[in-house]
C-alpha cells in the first residue's frame, strides 16, 4: 500500500472521481463542436476540398496554419519540462503534467489537421508503404511521430508511481473500469528502491531525448517551407525562427491551461504566483527572441525587395495582408510590453495616486468615448457651430494620450496582479502567434511567380473544423484531468523530501578568517 | 534516350489558345464555370497567360499599348522542383526526361503545386464533370504501367494532374513502330497542342538529337526559358518576340 499525504488526496485525488454538472456541460459544449466539425467533415469528404477556400493559388489554407501553431505550442511542453528536469529546477515539479499533456494532445490534434488537408486521406498509409525519405514532408512524419512517441512515454513513465497512488488510495465507491484503468496501467508500481531507481534513470533518458526531437519536429516544419523556391520561404532563418516562436507560443499556451487548471481545481494550493514569475521571465526572454528574430527576417526581404519577395512584403506592410499582419505586431507589442513594463516600474511611483484601477477606468472609457467622436462619419454639429476645424485632429490626440495614460495608470495593478498580467500577455501571444503562421503561410502563397495574385478566405468548412480541433484539444485535456491528477503527486513528494533533505545537508562554506575584509558587511550566520 | 522538348515561337503565337482547347479535348479536362475559375479551381494544363501577369502598367498605356502573352505547358524541368517534394513517389521523372503523375498514387497534399515555380500543376477540388454530351465524346486513352493511371484517364477528386506532353501518343507511336518491327523515331510523335497551332509557334523533338528542329531553334539567340534563375532546367524553350 503506497501512502499518500492527506492533503494531496483531498486535492488531487478525491476530485478525480467527482463530476460535477459544470464538467459535463463543458464536455457536452466540446463534444458538440466536435461532431459538427466531424458532421463537416464527412461532407468535405464527399464533395471534396472545393467545400474549402482554398484554390489556385492558394493551395494550403487554415488547416496548415493550425498544424505549424499546433506542433509549435506543443513543442514547448515536454521540452521544456525536460530542460527544467535536467537543470535540477525544483519549481517545475506541480508544471510538469500539464505541459506534458499539452503536448502529447496538441500533437495528436495537430496530425488531425494533415488529414483534414489532405485530398486523399483514404490513401495515408501510402506515406509508409511508398515514403520517400528525400521529400521534407517524409521528414515531418518521421519528426511527429518520433516526438508524438517520446512525448506520450515521458508523460506516461511520470504517470507510473502517480497511478500506484491512486489505485492505494480509491474513494469508497468507485466504477469497477477505473480500478481496472490504474491497476492495470501501474504494471504493478510498489514504490521500491529498484523501481525509483530505473524510473529516475529513464526519466533522465527521455528528458535528453526529448529536446532534440522536439527542436527537430519544428525545424524540419519549417524546412517543408524553406525548401521550396517560394517567394518569402526560401529563407535561411525560417527553422530556427519558427522553433522560437514554438517555444514561445508554448509557454503562452501553458500559462493560459495552468490557470484553467488552476481556476477549477485544488491545483491552486500548488501552483502560485512565484511559478508565474520564474516561468514568466523565459516567456519575456522569448518574447525579445521572437521580435528579434521577426525584424530580422522582415528587414532582409525590404534591404533586398528581390523582385519576387518584395511583392509578398508590401503585401504585407500596407496590402492585402497588412490587417492580420500589424493585428499580429499589435497582439505581441502589446504582450512585450504588458510582461516588461511593470517590471521596470520603479516601486517609489507604485504609491503614487495616478497609478489606481479608477484612474484606468476613467481614462480608458474617455479615451473610447474620444475614438468614437473621431470614428463619427459627420463633423459634430457643436465643431461646426464653434467652427473649429481641427477638432478631429485634437479629439485623435487625445484619445491616443487617453490610452496612453490609461496604459500606464495599470502598471502598478499589473505588478500587483502577477497571474493577471501574464495571463493577459498569454491570450495576446497564442492569437498572435496563430496570426504570424497565417502571415508566413497565406501571403506567400497568395503572390506567386507565375500565378496571378489572389486571395484566401476560409469558408465555414473550414472554421468548422478549425473550431472542432481546438475543441477536441480541450475534450482530450479535460478528459485526462478527469482520470489522472493533474499535478504530479510524486514529483511534489519528491520536492518536498529534497526541501527537507537540502536543509540538513547543505555543504557548509569554508569559514571566514578572522581578520576583517575591506567594507563588506558581516554576513548573519545561518 | 530522347530527350522530349518543345520550342515555342512567341513571334508567331497569335495568342489564340487553339492549344488550350486541343489539349482540354485530347487529355480530358473538365470546363468549369467562370464563379468556379475565379475560385481558383479551374484546370488548364496547356494556359495562355499573360506575360506581366501581376503588372499590367508593364503592357503600357493606351494609346502605346503591347499586350504580350505566352503559352505554358508543363516544363517538364530536367531538376523538377515537384518531384523533389513529392512523399510517395506519385510524380516522378521517367528515363525520356519526362515527368510524370501516377493517380493511383497521388494522396493530395499538394506540396508539389506549392514547390512548383511556374505554376502548371492543378489540383483536382472536386470531382471532375461535364455537360452530358459531353461526357459522351471523352477521350478513352490512358497509360497504365505496372499499376499506375496516367494520362488523360479520368482523374478522381483529390489528386494532383498536369500537362504530360501527350504521353498516351508517345506510347502509340512507339507500339506502331513494334508491330512493324522497326525501331521508333522521335519524329513519329507530337503532343495535340503542338499539332493544332494554327500558327505553326510550336515545335516538339528530340533535344538529344543535333539535327532536330528543336535542338537548332534551341541555339537560337532568340531561345529562353521561363525562371531561368529557379534552377529547374525547364525543357520548354521560347523564342523572343522580335
Amino acid at each position: 500500500m503506497l501512502k499518500v499525504d492527506p492533503q494531496d488526496k483531498a486535492r488531487l485525488i478525491d476530485p478525480l472521481f467527482k463530476a460535477g454538472p459544470s464538467f459535463w456541460l463543458t464536455a457536452a459544449a466540446l463534444g458538440g463542436v466536435l461532431a459538427w466539425g466531424v458532421k463537416m467533415y464527412l461532407r468535405q469528404m464527399d464533395l471534396g476540398l472545393v467545400t474549402t477556400g482554398m484554390g489556385r493559388p492558394a493551395y494550403w489554407g487554415i488547416y496548415i496554419v493550425n498544424f505549424i501553431f499546433l506542433i509549435g505550442v506543443s513543442m514547448a511542453g515536454t521540452v521544456v519540462t525536460a530542460v527544467l528536469q535536467l537543470t535540477g529546477v525544483n519549481w517545475r515539479r506541480p508544471i510538469t503534467r500539464i505541459a506534458e499533456a499539452t503536448t502529447v494532445a496538441g500533437l495528436l490534434v495537430a496530425g488531425v489537421q494533415i488529414m483534414v488537408d489532405m485530398g486523399r486521406p483514404d490513401r495515408l498509409l501510402s506515406l509508409l508503404v511508398y515514403g520517400r525519405l528525400q521529400s521534407p514532408l517524409l521528414w515531418d512524419v518521421a519528426s511527429l511521430t518520433l516526438y508524438l512517441l517520446v512525448s506520450m512515454f515521458a508523460l506516461y513513465i511520470s504517470l507510473i508511481p502517480d497511478l500506484g497512488i491512486v489505485r492505494d488510495n480509491l474513494p469508497q465507491h468507485v466504477p469497477g473500469w477505473r480500478r481496472l484503468l490504474y491497476t492495470s496501467l501501474a504494471l504493478g508500481w510498489r514504490g521500491n528502491r529498484e523501481q525509483w531507481l530505473r524510473l529516475q534513470r529513464l526519466v533522465r533518458i527521455v528528458s535528453i531525448l526529448a529536446i532534440p526531437t522536439g527542436v527537430s519536429l519544428h525545424t524540419v516544419t519549417a524546412w517543408i517551407l524553406s525548401t521550396t523556391l517560394q517567394p518569402g520561404w526560401h529563407s535561411t532563418i525560417l527553422a530556427p525562427y519558427f522553433v522560437v516562436g514554438a517555444i514561445f507560443s508554448g509557454i503562452a499556451l501553458l500559462f493560459i491551461l495552468v490557470t484553467i487548471v488552476r481556476q477549477i481545481s485544488g491545483v491552486r494550493f500548488y501552483i502560485d504566483e512565484r511559478h508565474y514569475r520564474k516561468l514568466g521571465w523565459l516567456f519575456i526572454t522569448m518574447s525579445l527572441v521572437w521580435l528579434y528574430f521577426t525584424y530580422t527576417e522582415h528587414l532582409t526581404m525590404l534591404a533586398g525587395q528581390d523582385a519576387v519577395e518584395w511583392p509578398v512584403l508590401a503585401s504585407k506592410l500596407w496590402g492585402a495582408d497588412a490587417p492580420l499582419f500589424w493585428a499580429m505586431l499589435a497582439l505581441m507589442l502589446l504582450a512585450i510590453l504588458v510582461l516588461t513594463l511593470p517590471v521596470l516600474l520603479p516601486a517609489r511611483l507604485e504609491r503614487a495616486r495616478f497609478f489606481r484601477p479608477r484612474v484606468t477606468a476613467a481614462s480608458a472609457t474617455s479615451a473610447g468615448v474620444a475614438f468614437t467622436l473621431v470614428g463619427l462619419p459627420q463633423v459634430l454639429p457643436v465643431a461646426a457651430g464653434l467652427g473649429i476645424t481641427n477638432l478631429r485632429p485634437g479629439l485623435l490626440l487625445a484619445a491616443l494620450a487617453l490610452t496612453v495614460t490609461a496604459a500606464i495608470s495599470a502598471l502598478a495593478w499589473l505588478k500587483a496582479h502577477v497571474e493577471a498580467h501574464i495571463v493577459i500577455a498569454s491570450v495576446a501571444v497564442v492569437a498572435g502567434m496563430w496570426l504570424e503562421r497565417w502571415n508566413i503561410i497565406i501571403p506567400t502563397l497568395t503572390h506567386p511567380r507565375m500565378i496571378a495574385w489572389a486571395s484566401y478566405t476560409p469558408t465555414a468548412t473550414e472554421w468548422s473544423l478549425t473550431a472542432a480541433s481546438f475543441a477536441l484539444f480541450m475534450l482530450l485535456m479535460l478528459i485526462f484531468f478527469k482520470l489522472f491528477p493533474a499535478v504530479s503527486l510524486w514529483e511534489v513528494e519528491e520536492g518536498r523530501v529534497v526541501d527537507t533533505a537540502q536543509s540538513r545537508l547543505e555543504i557548509p562554506l569554508p569559514p571566514q578568517s578572522s581578520t576583517s575584509i575591506g567594507s563588506y558587511p558581516a554576513m548573519p550566520r545561518r | 534516350m530522347p530527350r522530349w522538348a518543345m520550342v515555342i515561337d512567341l513571334d508567331k503565337c497569335v495568342a489564340c489558345q487553339a492549344c488550350s482547347i486541343a489539349c482540354r479535348q485530347e487529355n480530358n479536362t473538365p470546363a468549369v464555370s467562370p464563379e468556379r475559375a475565379a475560385e481558383g479551381r479551374a484546370i488548364r494544363w496547356n494556359d495562355v497567360i499573360r506575360a506581366d501577369l501581376n503588372n499590367p502598367e508593364a503592357e503600357g498605356a493606351y494609346p502605346n499599348v503591347k499586350p504580350r502573352y505566352v503559352p505554358r505547358p508543363c516544363m517538364h524541368c530536367s531538376n523538377p522542383a515537384c518531384v523533389k517534394v513529392c512523399p510517395v513517389q506519385a510524380t516522378y521523372r521517367d528515363e525520356d526526361g519526362l515527368v510524370r503523375v501516377n493517380y493511383n498514387r497521388c494522396i493530395g497534399c499538394r506540396f508539389c503545386t506549392v514547390a512548383c515555380p511556374y505554376g502548371v500543376r492543378y489540383f483536382n477540388w472536386e470531382a471532375p464533370s461535364w455537360d452530358p454530351e459531353m461526357a459522351q465524346h471523352l477521350n478513352p486513352d490512358f497509360v497504365s504501367e505496372g499499376g499506375s493511371l496516367e494520362g488523360p484517364a479520368v482523374r478522381p477528386k483529390g489528386v494532383v494532374e498536369k500537362c504530360t506532353f501527350c504521353i498516351h501518343r508517345l506510347r502509340k507511336a512507339q507500339a506502331r513502330a513494334s508491330l512493324e518491327n522497326r525501331p521508333f523515331r522521335a519524329d513519329e510523335y507530337v503532343p495535340a497542342c503542338v499539332e493544332t497551332c494554327t500558327a505553326r509557334a510550336r515545335f516538339f523533338g528530340d533535344l538529344s538529337d543535333p539535327e532536330s528542329t528543336v535542338s537548332k531553334l534551341a541555339s537560337s539567340g532568340r531561345a529562353f526559358r521561363l525562371q531561368e534563375e529557379a534552377g529547374t532546367h525547364p525543357n520548354v524553350i521560347y523564342l523572343r518576340e522580335g
